[in-house]
Formats: structure tokens, C-alpha cells, sequence
């Protein structure tokens, strides 16, 4: 099939030679068009996988094993039906409650530390924010071992508390990182006004600096709450069935028969829908914060 | 009302580099408003910031009523601070912004009321008092940043540039808003500038500094008339003093071909000195017909012409050394164009001679 394309090339001969260019708005029309289908084709690219996932979740097993890729199909809730009866639940409440105390834990210790670090940086600020990256330097699987035997010494095995404790240990180096970048942006001025206004430096901080820095504490609670629930490695090792979190609940389904396609399907999805809620309720104050330092 | 005192003042960042503040010497009495002005890096704001309490005294000391205020923290100090940028806090309205020192101090909720209700209405600020800071303008923002300083009812206020940030005609405005507002309250007011205009208008003193050292103390008047050095003449006035050096000759200095003779008592004071740097202000120069005699007046071409409606001011080189330009004030309606040649002559009463090396102004 021959196809005629005119390229861009041949229209920038013609302005080369001192022709009149194409009127700009013109131009900028079909350049826009162009780059908004590209920017679809990314999108769904990216975002297919996560949408094919949520339709396989809604159909028959026999559906979902078809050869060649079904579209259209009868939609059911079987596949829901069968995740709950399995005994999601426990496993939902265990994922929940171990992110969400750790993720408070963590702002709890972070902010003032963060705004520790950001108030009056000493010689050594650099040092202790470069161990607290290094932290994460370490892949988990190398420390998995001593970690382990610790916890089985201690008795907490297939503890929840474990893995609040492990959560905040994991997520506290980030959010010291991203809210202290967000109290540099407090002007100092502020600081010394206060001050000189006579506020000691606990109010200063609850009643001037954290409405401004909320934005950011949106944010990093919120990437907190994704890589905690996200969590597999700790999960999987040193849980079982008391203690177990959502991922482990997910690697249940993969059992030796093979996989239930439609199935792990509808318990990935619900794997992923609160974190996506959650994102979702807080992605105008996501926003604000994720690219507060960026203008700088 | 208080009485603050500089005394051998310094603040030095790296031991034996030069101090940011050097042995300030500087005595503001009640009720006074005395304007701290210099170019950036002169030690003005680090000045009032030692006065503040924001930066440390390393040597010399601070008093307030009498009292050293070396170890005392800036809340303690019974001072009022208004920054450049406000400093307002963003989540709090007017109201609760200009309450915030007075709730910290512990004070009840009427008498907090009362207060702002008070300063807000003797800076037009009543029907703003539920706003937040990013609902007012610039010069709203400046009068509720004043207006919490006032409400602290303090011995001292300091004002670090307050109108820089302000567009040049709500800058006039707040100018005298500010000086018309210490009158009524007599509070000792300290006030830093990098405007010379801003000093010259409102200071009841005013003290020019330079890379940390003071220059010149003294009543506006006495900085135009009798500027002390070479920097203060030409920092002092604007557009700037004309500064020359200029041989010398029997009777004075040499310009431009024509004598200027030199009064008896500065001649003397400059002694055998073969060259001297003579300070003339735009003002004093008369413009003369460009016919004149050539020995008696001094010819140049002009350059620029800036008319203000009132005035004008000539930008020329002379015409027969196109490397030393001068400025001349002119009459409101001047004729001269660009490449215009003028001819100009000197008010010998109102020389400033100073020193070529170390700028002292002689006698």
C-alpha cells in the first residue's frame, strides 16, 4: 500500500528557501494534534497492562484463558466473590494496619527531624543525611538473614508489629529527605519573625511552619503509604498466615497448578484500589507537593 | 522610648577576615528615627540584625535603655521588626497575624482585640482584617507587617528596607506614611535603606556606612552640605556629586583649560598636595552662553539630556578631554540636544575638596 506522507523535512525546505512560513497558528494546530496522539499512544501504553488486568477481573476463568485476547465478554462477579470467600480480609486489615501506623510513626519522627535538619545545618548535617540515605543503599535481600534470626530470637515472628517497626525503619530515610527539601522552602524571615514575636520554637513550628509545608506532608505520607503497602520481601519472610499482608495473600494464588488468570485478576485489583483511592482523594495536595521544589 | 547605643560594635564572621560590622560607634536618642544607609555589603542590615538580636555581638556592645542586650534573646528585647519581604505568616489572617506577638506574650483575647482593632484602624486596615496575607496587595501587606509591630507597643521598632519591595509611587506614599506615623507614636525607630532618597527624606539623623565602617553621622542637611569624605559626597544626592580629580594650579585646580580658584582656607588645608579630587554638585554649575570667553568658561559637548519637568540634567564630556563627563542641572525647558556644545562655570563657594588617596575632605 503506498502511502504518501509529507514529512516535516519538506516543509522546513520550503521556509529554508526564504519562502513565507505557514502561518504560525496553523502550524501550531497540527503540531499540537500530532503530539496529543502520540501522548494517547504513551498513555495507553503504559496504563494497558493495569486496565487489562481490571477487565480480566471480570470475566470466566474460561474467558480469561482464551488464545487469542477477548475484549468483549460477559462481565461477572464471580471472580470477587471468590477472593473474598478465600479469606481476603484478614490480610486487607493487616496490610492496612501495618501501613497505617507505620506511616504514622514515621511523620511522627520525620517532620521534627527533618525540620531539625533544615533550621540550622552544622558541619555535620551533610554526614547524617547522607547515612540516612545509605540506609536504603543496601538491597533488603542482603540483610534479610540477620534480620530474620533477630525477630525469631525476639519471638515476633508472624507479629504485625514487626512489620510496623520494619515500615518505619524502611520509609523513615525518604520522608526525612523530601520534608526537610519542603521546610527549606519556609523563607527564614518567617523563622525570625516569630521569633522575635516571642514563639518558642515548638509553636513556631506547629502554628506557622506545618500549614505550610502540608502540601508536603500529603505527599510524603502518601509515598510512604505506597511503599508500605507495597511491601513484599519483609512481608513474605517473616510472615504467615496471622500477620500476612496483601502481597503475600496475592503470591497464595499462584499455586502449583497453575495460575488463575481472572482470579489473581480480581485480587490484584483489589491489591491496588486503595492506594489508588487514596491517591486519587489526594492528588491536588499530591501535586502541589511533588513539585513544590521543583520551582525552585 | 529608649535610647540605643552602639557602642564599638562588631560582628565578625571568620576571625581575621574583615568584620561584617566594624567598632560601631552610633547613639539614636528617644524618640528618634535614625536611618542606617549604604551600599549592599556596607554592614547596615547586619547592624540592625546585631540590634535585633538575629546575629550574634563578638565584640563591643549593644544597650537599650541602658541595659546590654548582648545576652539577651530578641523576644526579651521589647523590639518590633519589619522586614523586607513582610514576613506576614501565610495561614493566618490580618487579624490574627497582627495579634500573633501579643498572644504569645500571653495576653487575653479582648485586650488582643482591642489592640489591633486600635492599630488597624491608624493604618486603614479595618475592612482587611479577615483577609489572608495572598489577598492584599503590596502595600497592604507592608502596613499589616507595620501593623504588627505597632501593636507590641514597643522601646524600639526596626525596619530593615520595608519599601524596597514596593513600586516607586506606592513607595512615596508609604514614605510618609511611615514618617508621619513615627512622629505620632515617638517611637525610637531604626531604619535601614540602600536609598539615599529614603534616608535624606526620612531620618531625623542619618548614618552612612561602608564595608562595615560608619562614614558620616549627622542631620540630612549636614551630609549634603558638609559630607565628610570622598564617599559620602558622591554617595549622598542624586544624580550623583560631580567627583574630579584635578591638578593643581596657582590659584586653585585646573579644568577643562579654565582656573577654579580655591577658597583661602581649603588651599591651605591642601597644602602642597599636586592633585586634589573636587566635588561639584549638579546644582552648582551656571550654564553660560557657549559664546563666552574661553579662558573663563568651561566647554563641553553633551551627551544625555534627562528632562524631569521641573529640572532637566545634562550628561556631557568635555570638550576637549572626552574622558570626564560631568552632570549639570538645567532649567525645566532646556534647548540643548544630543552633540550640543555648552559651556559651564563652576560655584566656587560650593566646592568639596578632598583628599585624592584617602578621600578625607579638606579642610
Amino acid at each position: 500500500m503506498a502511502v504518501t506522507t509529507s514529512t516535516p523535512a519538506d516543509a522546513r525546505d520550503t521556509a529554508g528557501a526564504g519562502a513565507e512560513p505557514t502561518p504560525r497558528r496553523r502550524r501550531g494546530r497540527g503540531a499540537n494534534v500530532w503530539l496529543g496522539v502520540v501522548a494517547w499512544i504513551i498513555g495507553i501504553a503504559f496504563f494497558f497492562p493495569v486496565l487489562w488486568m481490571v477487565l480480566t477481573s471480570f470475566k470466566t476463568e474460561a474467558d480469561a484463558y482464551t488464545p487469542t485476547p477477548k475484549i468483549i465478554f460477559e462481565p461477572t462477579l464471580e471472580q470477587y466473590e471468590g477472593v473474598f470467600s478465600s479469606g481476603i480480609g484478614p490480610y486487607l486489615a493487616n496490610s492496612v494496619g501495618a501501613t497505617v501506623l507505620s506511616t504514622l510513626l514515621v511523620l511522627l519522627l520525620a517532620v521534627p527531624a527533618a525540620f531539625a535538619l533544615s533550621l540550622r545545618p552544622v558541619k555535620k548535617t551533610q554526614d547524617v543525611l547522607f547515612f540516612f540515605i545509605s540506609t536504603k543503599m543496601l538491597p533488603v535481600v542482603a540483610a534479610i538473614v540477620p534480620i530474620y534470626v533477630v525477630v525469631n530470637e525476639i519471638g515476633a515472628l508472624d507479629n504485625i508489629w514487626t512489620l510496623v517497626v520494619l515500615y518505619t525503619g524502611m520509609n523513615l530515610p525518604i520522608a526525612v529527605w523530601m520534608m526537610r527539601s519542603f521546610f527549606l522552602e519556609v523563607p527564614g524571615e518567617l523563622l525570625e519573625q516569630a521569633s522575635i514575636d516571642g514563639a518558642p520554637l515548638w509553636r513556631t513550628l506547629r502554628e506557622i511552619v506545618l500549614p505550610i509545608v502540608s502540601p508536603g506532608i500529603f505527599a510524603t505520607a502518601l509515598i510512604c503509604v505506597i511503599f508500605a503497602w507495597n511491601e513484599f520481601f519483609f512481608a513474605v519472610n517473616l510472615t504467615a498466615a496471622n500477620a500476612g499482608t496483601v502481597p503475600v495473600f496475592l503470591v497464595g494464588f499462584i499455586t502449583s497448578e497453575g495460575l488463575y488468570w481472572a482470579q489473581l485478576s480480581a485480587a490484584a485489583t483489589l491489591a491496588a484500589l486503595p492506594v489508588v483511592i487514596a491517591g486519587w482523594v489526594a492528588q491536588n495536595k499530591l501535586v502541589q507537593g511533588l513539585s513544590f521544589g521543583a520551582v525552585k | 522610648m529608649a535610647e540605643v547605643v552602639f557602642d564599638q560594635a562588631s560582628r565578625i564572621y571568620t576571625p581575621g577576615a574583615t568584620p561584617a560590622v566594624d567598632g560601631l560607634d552610633l547613639t539614636v536618642t528617644d524618640g528618634e528615627l535614625v536611618v542606617l544607609v549604604g551600599p549592599s555589603g556596607s554592614g547596615k542590615s547586619t547592624a540592625l540584625r546585631m540590634l535585633a538580636g538575629l546575629e550574634p555581638i563578638d565584640a563591643g556592645s549593644v544597650r537599650i535603655d541602658g541595659r546590654d542586650v548582648v545576652d539577651v534573646p530578641s523576644k526579651d528585647r521589647d523590639i518590633a521588626m519589619v522586614f523586607q519581604n513582610y514576613a506576614l505568616y501565610p495561614s493566618k489572617t490580618v487579624a490574627e497575624n497582627m495579634a500573633f506577638p501579643l498572644k504569645m506574650r500571653g495576653m487575653d483575647k479582648e485586650e488582643r482585640g482591642r489592640r489591633v482593632r486600635q492599630a488597624a484602624e491608624l493604618l486603614g486596615l479595618t475592612e482587611y482584617l479577615d483577609r489572608k496575607p495572598k489577598a492584599l496587595s503590596g502595600g497592604q501587606r507592608q502596613r499589616v507587617a507595620m501593623g504588627r509591630a505597632i501593636v507590641r507597643e514597643p522601646r524600639v521598632f526596626l525596619m530593615d528596607e520595608p519599601l524596597s519591595n514596593l513600586d516607586a509611587k506606592m513607595r512615596v506614599q508609604t514614605r510618609s506614611q511611615i514618617a508621619e506615623l513615627q512622629n505620632r507614636l515617638a517611637v525610637t525607630t531604626v531604619y535601614v535603606t540602600h536609598d539615599q532618597v529614603e534616608a535624606m527624606t526620612m531620618g531625623d539623623r542619618v548614618a552612612v556606612l561602608a564595608d562595615g565602617k560608619l562614614q558620616q553621622y549627622a542631620t540630612p542637611s549636614e551630609l549634603y552640605d558638609r559630607p565628610i569624605n570622598a564617599f559620602v559626597a558622591g554617595f549622598i544626592g542624586s544624580p550623583a556629586m560631580n567627583l574630579l580629580e584635578l591638578p593643581r594650579s596657582s590659584g586653585g585646580v585646573t579644568l577643562g583649560g579654565v582656573e577654579i580658584p580655591l577658597p583661602r582656607d581649603v588651599a591651605d588645608a591642601a597644602g602642597s598636595r599636586d592633585r586634589l579630587t573636587v566635588g561639584i554638585r549638579p546644582e552648582d554649575w551656571t550654564l553660560e552662553s557657549t559664546e563666552a570667553d574661553a579662558g573663563s568658561v568651561i566647554k563641553a559637548v553633551v551627551d544625555v539630556v534627562e528632562e524631569l519637568g521641573s529640572e532637566s540634567y545634562l550628561y556631557a564630556h568635555l570638550a576637549d578631554d572626552t574622558s570626564t563627563s560631568i552632570v549639570v542641572r538645567g532649567p525645566g525647558r532646556v534647548q540643548v540636544r544630543f552633540g550640543d556644545p555648552i559651556a559651564v562655570r563652576p560655584n566656587s563657594d560650593a566646592l568639596h575638596v578632598f583628599d585624592v588617596e584617602t578621600g578625607a575632605r579638606l579642610p
